[in-house]
């Protein structure tokens, strides 16, 4: 099976660990995963700011560049339905607009092919334990892309609670949205403000040290607001959390 | 607080005084989780509450994919049933019809049953300009009314109110419109609920005049469909001998067979009751019993035209339930005069753009008074995927483009002050279309890591005034890929 990790441009940019971190966590479960250097962005940004059409190009990009994979990987719930869910939409629309079947016929290829890291572990992979060790007090925010978009249920439950060390407390309110919402979070930033710092509050009390979400959009968000009301929690995407191992523990 | 919507500024601004009001905020958030919580535990009840959802949503696309022939069956029946049927194009036209409904009878009052129809329109504002006086009769419309305030949600306009401010505005207000407040009225809700039972109870006596909306009407017989909870609209429904209803165009079902469907939905969903106490159904008028003369005011205003939008026209599927208001978490904080509407919170912000064009500030701003969470979605009994048509509604507002405006075909330039926003999606387009040119913009990011502030001047404080930044990594993964060829030459 050809695996290729799509990290996302947010990822690449910002968060390289959470990358070697699946790069590390796949490696070891025996999956040989390729990145392919000619990827960039899956246009989320662009088609929920109303910029489908500048979305599309991009879209046919990604297309292009993950094409010839059995399985692509990627640690952001928010990506992963941009590709699952919206992409057979732009397909639709454009041929709704008269454009013919051209942008759909490019994007199949890879709709069905892409998942999200916690799905292709579990339902892929077929594991739950992955071998991780994370000594910590953790608490989960399921993303809401994550969450109502993909539909991860239980999946990202099921291998925190299979990691030895790790003590998972409920999240009050874990379904509400963090408030980060792409450019939700600058053109309506007060009312973004106040979901985060409900978001926060909320981890707060259940006395975790990490909070960990499979998507590092909202923990920017989330983070941000945490260091800015000075908690001293921490934000963790779920890959560093599967990827540590009991030498790491250790050191 | 004015009582008109017109002129509103932009989402943003108005929600700001409701994000940092505490008392609002605890108001608000108590009376939706509370509901929220009752209502999954309603539909949970069903176990083919799926099925169910779909059945609606396929009723409504059916039913307005053949609008003009059943809007027609409709008329037929209810005139054979000794109705009379009006059309109204717009909001001006149905007014002008209802004023002079209602003083061709001689009379200068009505009783409202509670009705979102009659408030899109400012029904009430219309008659007190001709020197009818109208008197709400829902308790909630009631307060809404006495207070000269704005509704704030849909099933409970007075949502944004507590206890201690409905008393002082019963006491401070009934005198002015009929029955004064009793003496030394506390805060207690049965009081308050008898208050406004004694006081309303002279004017069901008294009206001749009864105005309406309606939640169905079923093409086949004529009959139209009004559910509540109190009782008063089944008084204003009975007792005068003069009922006129305003109901959208959209508000049709083929049968009495389909309210099967949507008379367990919609109760589940608004009040989490598993019925609606008050189902009250009337089939034109009838001897010796109830109104003499039934008129049925079939409102347009802007809905031909949404239903014109391929994406945009599943709004229309709305049974008017707020279920999608209750989850909210932007309504629950920005609260429900933001959205500068009748119709506020999720609906609100994809229905008033489309009925009312996106030309105002505050209709341009309501398509983005969303994260996208897709809580809405979720529990909306006819399926109406909200942040599809926010997402379209943003398109339009951004980049302009075909729409139907009063029943025109037209293209729409795009909004004001999206010129930035435009220039800056098409250089990160190119830039993303080229991954040389991105991994250059990553690598300078990472050369000037320590200059980086963790806040931001100017436009950035819009991120920063809140949160702090990220730091940027030493570089950025794509170059470690490169560099240790994914780990495979000296790890981390
Ligand atoms: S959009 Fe759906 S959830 Fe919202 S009020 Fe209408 S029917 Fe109810």
């Amino acid at each position: 099976m050809r695996v290729a990790l799509f990290l996302t441009c947010v990822n690449d940019t910002l968060y390289p660990d959470t990358g070697r971190a699946v790069v590390a966590l796949l490696s070891r479960l025996g999956v040989d995963v390729d990145f392919p250097m000619g990827q960039t962005c899956c246009g989320q940004a662009h088609y929920n700011t109303g910029y489908r059409h500048e979305a599309e190009p991009l879209a046919r990009h990604f297309a292009d560049v993950f094409r010839g994979y059995d399985a692509i990987v990627t640690p952001s719930g928010s990506c992963g339905a941009m590709v699952r869910e919206l992409y057979p939409r732009m397909g639709e629309r454009a041929r709704a607009e008269g454009r013919g079947d051209s942008l759909a016929a490019a994007l199949a290829p890879v709709v069905h092919r892409t998942y999200e890291l916690t799905e292709f572990l579990v339902d892929v992979l077929g594991v739950t334990d992955v071998g991780a060790c994370y000594p910590h007090r953790v608490t989960y925010h399921p993303t809401c892309h994550g969450l109502r978009g993909l539909g991860l249920g239980d999946r990202p439950r099921r291998l925190l609670e299979a990691v030895r060390g790790l003590e998972l407390v409920e999240l009050p309110g874990a379904d509400e949205c963090c408030g980060f919402g792409g450019t939700f979070a600058l053109k309506n930033a007060e009312v973004s403000a106040a979901m985060g710092a409900d978001k926060v509050r909320n981890a707060e009390s259940t006395g975790a040290e990490v909070l960990c979400a499979a998507d590092n959009s909202c923990l920017m968000h989330i983070g941000g607001t945490m260091s800015r009301l000075r908690t001293g929690m921490r934000p963790v995407h779920i890959a560093e959390i599967l990827a540590s191992t009991q030498e790491e523990a250790a050191a | 607080m004015s009582g008109t919507f017109v002129g509103m500024p932009a989402f943003p601004v108005a929600a700001r005084e409701a994000v940092h009001d505490a008392t609002l905020r605890g108001n608000l958030r108590h009376a939706t989780h509370t509901i929220r919580a009752k209502r999954a535990r309603a539909v949970g009840e069903l176990s083919d509450w799926a099925r169910l959802r779909e059945a609606g949503r396929r009723i409504k696309d059916h039913t307005l994919r053949h609008l003009d022939r059943y809007l027609v069956q409709l008329e037929e029946s209810v005139t054979a049933a000794g109705g009379t049927v009006h059309w109204a194009a717009d909001a001006a036209e149905a007014n002008r019809i209802v004023t002079a409904l209602v003083k061709a009878t001689g009379e200068s009052e009505v009783v409202k049953v509670k009705s979102m129809a009659t408030q899109e329109i400012g029904l009430n504002e219309a008659l007190e300009a001709e020197g009818v006086r109208a008197y709400e009769t829902d308790l909630a419309e009631l307060i809404v009314q006495l207070g000269k305030d704005r509704p704030s949600h849909i099933l409970v306009p007075a949502i944004h109110r507590n206890r201690g401010e409905i008393r002082d505005v019963f006491v401070r207000e009934m005198g002015a419109w009929g029955r004064p407040a009793p003496e030394g009225l506390t805060d207690a809700p049965a009081e308050l609920a008898e208050a406004a039972r004694l006081h309303l109870r002279e004017k069901f006596l008294r009206a001749k005049v009864g105005v309406c909306g309606a939640n169905f009407m079923v093409a086949e017989t004529g009959t139209l469909v009004v559910v509540e909870s109190e009782g008063n609209g089944r008084m204003c429904l009975t007792l005068p001998e003069t009922l006129i209803a305003v109901a959208g165009i959209e508000k049709v079902v083929p049968s009495w067979r389909d309210l099967e469907v949507f008379l367990q939905t919609l109760p589940r969903s608004s009040t989490a009751e598993r019925m609606n106490p008050y189902t009250s159904t009337w089939t034109g008028t009838a001897d010796e019993d109830g109104p003499r003369a039934f008129h049925l005011v079939l409102l347009d205003n802007g809905r031909t035209d949404a239903l014109a939008d391929r994406v945009g026209r599943q709004a229309l599927r709305c049974i008017r339930c707020s279920a999608c208001l209750n989850v909210c978490p932007v309504y629950e904080r920005a609260g429900g005069h933001a959205y500068g509407s009748v119709y506020p919170g999720p609906i609100g912000a994809v229905l008033s753009p489309q009925l009312r064009g996106t030309a105002s500030e505050i209709d341009a701003s309501l398509p983005y008074a969303s994260s996208l969470c897709g809580a809405c979605y979720e529990v909306c009994p006819v399926a109406i995927d909200i942040p599809e048509v926010l997402v379209h509604l943003r398109e339009r507002v951004a980049q302009g483009g075909p729409a139907v405006r009063e029943g025109n075909r037209v293209v729409l330039r795009p909004a004001r002050g999206h010129a930035a926003e435009r220039a800056a999606m098409r250089a990160a387009g190119w830039v993303f279309a080229r991954p040389r040119a991105l991994r250059a913009g990553q690598r300078l990011a990472s050369r000037t890591r320590r200059l980086h502030p963790r806040t931001l001047p100017g436009p950035g404080r819009a991120w920063s005034g809140a949160r702090d930044l990220p730091a940027v990594p030493v570089e950025p993964f794509r170059d470690w890929w490169q560099r240790t060829r994914g780990g495979k030459d000296g790890g981390r």
